[in-house]
């Protein structure tokens, strides 16, 4: 006789824990540890902290000398500000008329040439070498001649070919090759409203259409003519320890001829001006007439003005390192102290399904940690912007959606990160090699790169492979290919566009989650 | 009765002078010794500090006399990363018995919290500056071999990497002893802190944050304080062996900085120790 047993099976179906749960036993985790909180809060002091005492100890003590070159090394405190807010160089040699309503204007260039100034001041005699690469002779119409103004233009340069450029940043290419009097070039351009359409033609009878420009605001009456500007000649030596550079004036001339303008002009004598200030060139014969034309002689750039770290608005949120730190000792505490207490096994047996733990935890680190950092990064650059200013900065002025980028980006680094840790917690399960590990994969690339341990080629691909690519989210200002400077990591320029670094270290954060999601099926407890 | 006597020549034995350093060390060593991951750290600092240093020889270029490029400091580029390496092996000799509660059995066996504490010191210290003596070879040699062929050549200024060198010498040997206080000031803080992650988070803040904000403050005087004030920017000025008068301090005061931070660590740590409930 043999009694049957039954074994015990519970009334309940077969459930599954539900996210929701798990997020929010995660979420008590998190909310009970006391450490955790403290750290949490410890993250965001840490990070408003660090910003406001470097903008306390940043002095702009050196002021650029008056007169030296536009560009690096100068401030963008004393610049124009271009229809769109950014600083800009706006000098060049300019012979106008002035144009009511409709109209438009066609000239041939036949000639480009340049020269470099010497320590001792501006060559002499005429304008026979290579112009520079981003000197520029062409026609332009123009809301008027004051710095900053609107404008769109149509020209040759140096060795970019033709472009039609307007409001400074707008820039299409054209024909393709230099200028010379066997290929001349033949610009046009149609005003008709607030509208500027730029055409370019090898032989003045088959044109083609190069672009459209929107010059809003323009007025009816405009200053129209032409116009030779020539960027400052730079020059970047990559070395260790810093790149060096050296800036001279350059000066370019270009040579006008078969001039024809449609539409209401002002009288019919063409008058010669300087937009900006020109130093460099007193005593230059700056406007000549040729039999057929003019040859129009100046310096200075239509263009944006490179922004150097100096004056970056980035250079605010310098907290966001400590608190990287912070959040990434957080990170990996969350997973490794439940290895280290064994409440993992509590863990895993409340909800077997073992990747959706990993997943639940990513889910509370990540967004807390970005509330805290969207708090902290706001705070800081709110905070630290007028104690730079006060300590004598012009920081470049960036609009509010790049503002916005920079604190949402920041805040959204440092949740990654944190996932990233987490994540790696996981994998390791020894704490201390983890949170080692993210730190020096993050910030150590950012060192070497940055802080010119290393020549600027090698630090550029540091900053697109590692993590470190993701600090691109806090780049302000934008590299211009037109304008020439010193584009490097050491200067606040990342090889990558801001949201594809950040989602470099995405990636590296989605491939360590799931391989840490493997891992924890994989193991035991 | 026989238990008393045995209890009296247990007290009489870790009363003897001397030994009880000599055993603690040991006891220091056999745990070292013995505890997975150890041998694989050590390993690691070597095998990255050399790897760094290898790229950073591979991509130093010198195509002129006077490029100004310290071929040193360039082969010794590594203990940025070693340090690091260097600074989770001291943290877990005592955060590790922290996290296990093995640090009772260890003050049980050993009360003198300051003796497990010098012992603990002495064999952070033995094992960092072996490991560290390999590294720094490894990278001296990786530079005497690879940096002529790129241009660092003696028509340019460049005379091969060579310990004879005294400024070579001082770089190279002083990188060893910076490794050396890195693992004692890591040291200092696990046993402030008792935590080994958060451990390692506080020594590579300050040993890496340290660098970037004295890099963006832009007041050449706070630049200057800050660099001279930091662990890693004071003491890796003893790797410089050109341009000695613009650097924000020499390198041996630079390394002394760098002890300052280690020992006050280390006495902060162990004043603690000697204060908490373990």
């Amino acid at each position: 006789m043999t009694a049957t047993v039954t074994p015990y099976t519970s009334s309940q179906p077969a459930g599954r824990v539900s996210f929701g749960t798990m997020l929010h036993a995660e979420w008590t985790k998190f909310r009970t540890v006391r450490g955790w909180v403290i750290g949490m809060a410890a993250a965001l002091l840490a990070t408003i902290l660090l910003s406001l005492v470097s903008a306390a100890g940043s002095h702009r003590s050196v002021q650029a000398a008056p007169g030296s070159p536009p560009g690096r090394g100068t401030g963008i405190a004393s610049a124009p500000v271009g229809p769109d807010g950014e600083p800009v160089n706006d000098q060049f040699a300019f012979l106008h008329r002035t144009l009511t309503g409709d109209g438009s204007i066609t000239v041939r260039v036949t000639a480009l040439a340049g020269s470099v100034f010497g320590p001792d001041g501006p060559p002499p005699g005429p304008d026979t070498g290579a112009p520079e690469p981003w000197a520029k002779a062409g026609i332009i119409v123009k809301s008027g001649t004051t710095q900053g103004s609107a404008y769109a233009a149509v020209l040759v340069t140096g060795s970019h070919g033709v472009r039609m450029q307007d409001n400074y940043l707008g820039d299409t290419a054209g024909l393709t090759g230099r200028v010379s009097s066997d290929a001349p070039r033949w610009l046009r351009l149609v005003r008709s409203g607030a509208t500027l359409t730029g055409y370019d033609s090898v032989d003045g009878t088959h044109w083609t259409r190069i672009g459209t420009a929107h010059l809003t605001g323009l007025p009816s009456t405009v200053e129209a003519g032409m116009f030779v500007a020539s960027p400052p000649h730079s020059a970047f030596r990559q070395t260790f320890g810093g790149e060096s550079g050296e800036t001279l004036p350059s000066r370019a001339t270009g040579t006008f001829d078969s001039i024809d303008v449609r539409g209401q002009w002002s009288g019919s004598t063409w008058t010669g001006d300087v937009v900006g200030s020109d130093r460099e060139n007193q005593g230059v014969d700056r406007f000549q007439t040729t039999g057929t034309g003019f040859t129009v002689t100046g310096n200075g750039d239509i263009a944006p003005i490179a922004v150097n770290s100096e004056s970056s608005v980035e250079r605010t949120l310098i907290g966001t390192f400590a608190g990287l730190t912070v959040v990434v000792v957080l990170g990996v505490l969350f997973i490794t102290a439940e290895y280290r207490r064994g409440m993992i096994r509590t863990t895993l047996a409340a909800s077997p399904r073992r990747g959706r733990v990993l997943l639940a935890k990513a889910a509370v680190i990540g967004p807390l940690t970005f509330v805290v950092g969207l708090v902290a990064e706001l705070v800081s650059l709110v905070a630290a912007k007028p104690i730079m200013t006060h300590n004598g900065f012009t920081l470049n002025p960036i609009g509010v959606a790049t503002e916005v980028r920079l604190i949402v980006g920041s805040a959204a680094l440092l949740a990654v990160a944190a996932v990233l840790a987490m994540a790696l917690g996981a994998v390791i399960r020894r704490g201390a090699v983890a949170v080692a590990a993210v730190i020096v994969v993050i910030v150590l690339p950012y060192i070497f790169g940055t802080a010119a341990v290393l020549p600027a080629a090698p630090a550029a691909w540091l900053l697109r492979l590692t993590p470190a690519a993701a600090f691109a989210i806090q780049q302000s200002s934008p590299a211009y290919h037109q304008v020439i400077s010193d584009y490097t990591p050491a200067q606040g320029y990342y090889p990558l566009a801001p949201w594809a670094g950040f989602a470099v270290l995405c990636g590296y954060a989605v491939v360590l989650l799931g391989l840490a999601m493997a891992l924890l099926r994989r193991r035991d407890a | 009765m026989s238990e008393r006597t045995a209890l009296s020549e247990g007290l009489g034995h870790t009363r003897e002078s001397g030994s009880g350093v000599r055993d603690a060390i040991h006891a220091e060593w056999t745990k070292l010794r013995t505890t997975p991951g150890t041998a694989l750290l050590l390993l690691a600092s070597v095998a990255l500090t050399v790897a760094i240093g290898l790229l950073a020889i591979g991509w130093a270029r010198c195509p002129e006399t006077g490029c100004g490029v310290d071929a040193a400091k360039q082969s010794l580029t590594g203990v940025q990363l070693g340090q690091a390496v260097v600074a989770v092996l001291a943290v877990l000799v005592v955060g590790g018995e922290y996290s296990t509660g093995m640090m009772r059995t260890t003050l049980l066996a050993v009360p003198s919290r300051g003796t497990v504490l010098l012992a603990k010191a002495t064999i952070v210290v033995g094992v960092v500056l072996a490991a560290g003596t390999v590294a720094v070879l490894g990278c001296v040699l990786a530079g005497r071999l690879i940096l002529p062929g790129h241009g660092f050549t003696a028509v340019h200024g460049y005379p091969p990497l060579s310990l004879m060198d005294g400024a070579m010498l001082r770089a190279a040997g002083g990188s060893v002893l910076y490794l050396g206080l890195i693992g004692l000031l890591a040291l200092g803080v696990a046993t402030a802190i008792r935590d080994s992650a958060a451990s390692v988070g506080v020594v590579l803040g300050l040993l890496y944050l340290w660098p970037i904000i004295a890099h963006m403050v832009t007041s050449v005087r706070w630049q200057r304080h800050l660099e001279q004030a930091g662990p890693s920017t004071a003491g890796l000025s003893i790797q410089a062996t050109i341009g000695l008068h613009g650097l924000a301090i020499g390198p041996w005061a630079g390394l002394g900085v760098l002890a300052l931070w280690a020992f006050g660590a280390l006495a902060g740590g162990g004043l603690l120790l000697r204060l908490r409930d373990a």
